[in-house]
């Protein structure tokens, strides 16, 4: 297997000045930290639980919003539970839907037990196979500049592996407060009316 | 001709502005799937397991839209921890839309367990469970779950017995229920 050189954060921290506007979901774990760390706001909406459902939860957003875009940040592990959600989102198609999962090879939270894509399992491959219209894997420096050229021009529904060093960083939380975090981005993206049933 | 209780959800689905409907597919559920599929106002996501239903909708409500989610029986334990974990803690709406094995008339030994232990693994979480066994019950429970729901942002279970969609015939088993051929 190749060395794992990309820094998670400083990927994250690139990709996210071509933000402007991207609804964002995290799944569990070190990408809420990254992402609650780097770049917190009302339009992040953060999965503390429900492994393996990341993906899905950016797809019936992406559906309810065809205008906005959609990224999804999650981590190998994470992914790994949700598999067959390529199924359902590459038959979707969304237009507007990119998934990256920062992919470190191993479960942080638990106590770095190896996952299976350190041992040849391709998740952009099975994405791929799948029928994503677009799969990246990124390795170096030069392929987040392609990534960051792609979540802008596609093709859509997206996927990229990005392969970062198994580093625990130091964590900023997000909210844990479900409702809130809930309401907050619906208040964000809807207004308040809408958003809290005013009308 | 009367309403069956699949016309009654398609009628109640559009009342209420549903947009999305994620399913596993059903028996029960085949002549509802087939007019959700040919609305175009109403986007149908087929998954591949029921937790990703779950997710499905929450994601839809988070971007403004109501969704329900449908399955047969055997799936809910799936979706347990979804729920749970995700229904529950943020408070988002649900429309379960259960379709019934194991319950009654079931020639199927496999079904019987889950099927049994379905109405309550779902009270045990915390969800509103509603029984339908008639069409009148299910015109009154999609129209009460649905207000519940996106009103109240309560999460709740329909469950359709067997009496009403029929229980699946094996080799010569009579047929049971009011919607069995």
């Amino acid at each position: 297997m190749s060395e794992l050189i990309l820094d998670r954060r400083a990927v994250l921290s690139r990709i996210l000045q071509d933000r402007d506007g991207a609804l964002i979901v995290t799944g569990l774990g070190s990408p809420v930290w990254d992402l609650s760390s780097l770049d917190e706001r009302p339009e992040n909406f953060h999965l503390w639980a429900g492994m393996g459902l990341a993906c899905v939860t950016g797809l019936g957003l992406a559906l309810a919003q065809p205008d906005k875009r959609v990224w999804v940040v999650t981590g190998d592990g994470e992914m790994l539970m949700g598999v067959g959600s390529f199924a359902t989102i590459a038959t979707k198609a969304p237009r507007n839907l990119s998934i990256m999962v920062l992919d470190n090879e191993h479960y942080v939270e638990t106590g770095m037990q190896a996952t299976h894509t350190g041992q040849g399992v391709d998740l952009a491959g099975m994405a791929a196979a799948a029928g994503f219209a677009r799969t990246l894997t990124v390795r170096e420096d030069g392929d987040v500049e392609t990534l960051a050229t792609a979540l802008k021009e596609g093709g859509f529904p997206l996927f990229a592996t990005v392969k970062v060093k198994a580093d625990s960083l130091p964590k900023k939380l997000s909210p844990r407060d479900g409702v809130h975090i809930k309401n907050r981005f619906r208040i964000a993206l809807l207004g308040e009316d809408e958003a809290m049933n005013l009308g | 001709m009367t309403e069956t209780w699949n016309d009654a959800a398609y009628r109640l689905f559009k009342a209420q502005g549903v947009q999305q409907v994620a399913y596993v597919p059903d028996g029960g559920l085949k002549s509802l799937i087939n007019d959700l599929i040919a609305d175009n106002d109403i986007e149908t996501v087929p998954v591949t397991t029921e937790e990703e239903a779950i997710a499905l909708s929450a994601g839809a409500w988070l971007g403004g839209q109501r969704a329900v989610v449908m399955m047969q029986s055997s799936g809910v334990g799936n979706t347990i921890n979804a729920i749970a974990s995700i229904t529950m803690t943020c408070r988002f709406p649900l429309v379960m839309i259960v379709t019934m094995r194991g319950d009654y008339g079931e020639a199927n030994p496999w079904q019987i367990p889950m099927g049994q232990a379905t109405p309550k693994v779902l009270e045990d979480i915390g969800m509103k469970v509603i029984p339908v066994e008639t069409v009148a019950d299910a015109q009154d429970a999609l129209a009460a779950g649905m207000t519940m729901a996106y009103e109240s942002s309560a999460p709740v279970a329909i469950l359709v017995s067997q009496r009403l969609i029929g229980a699946k015939p094996f080799r010569s088993d009579p047929p049971f229920g009011q919607g069995a051929a």
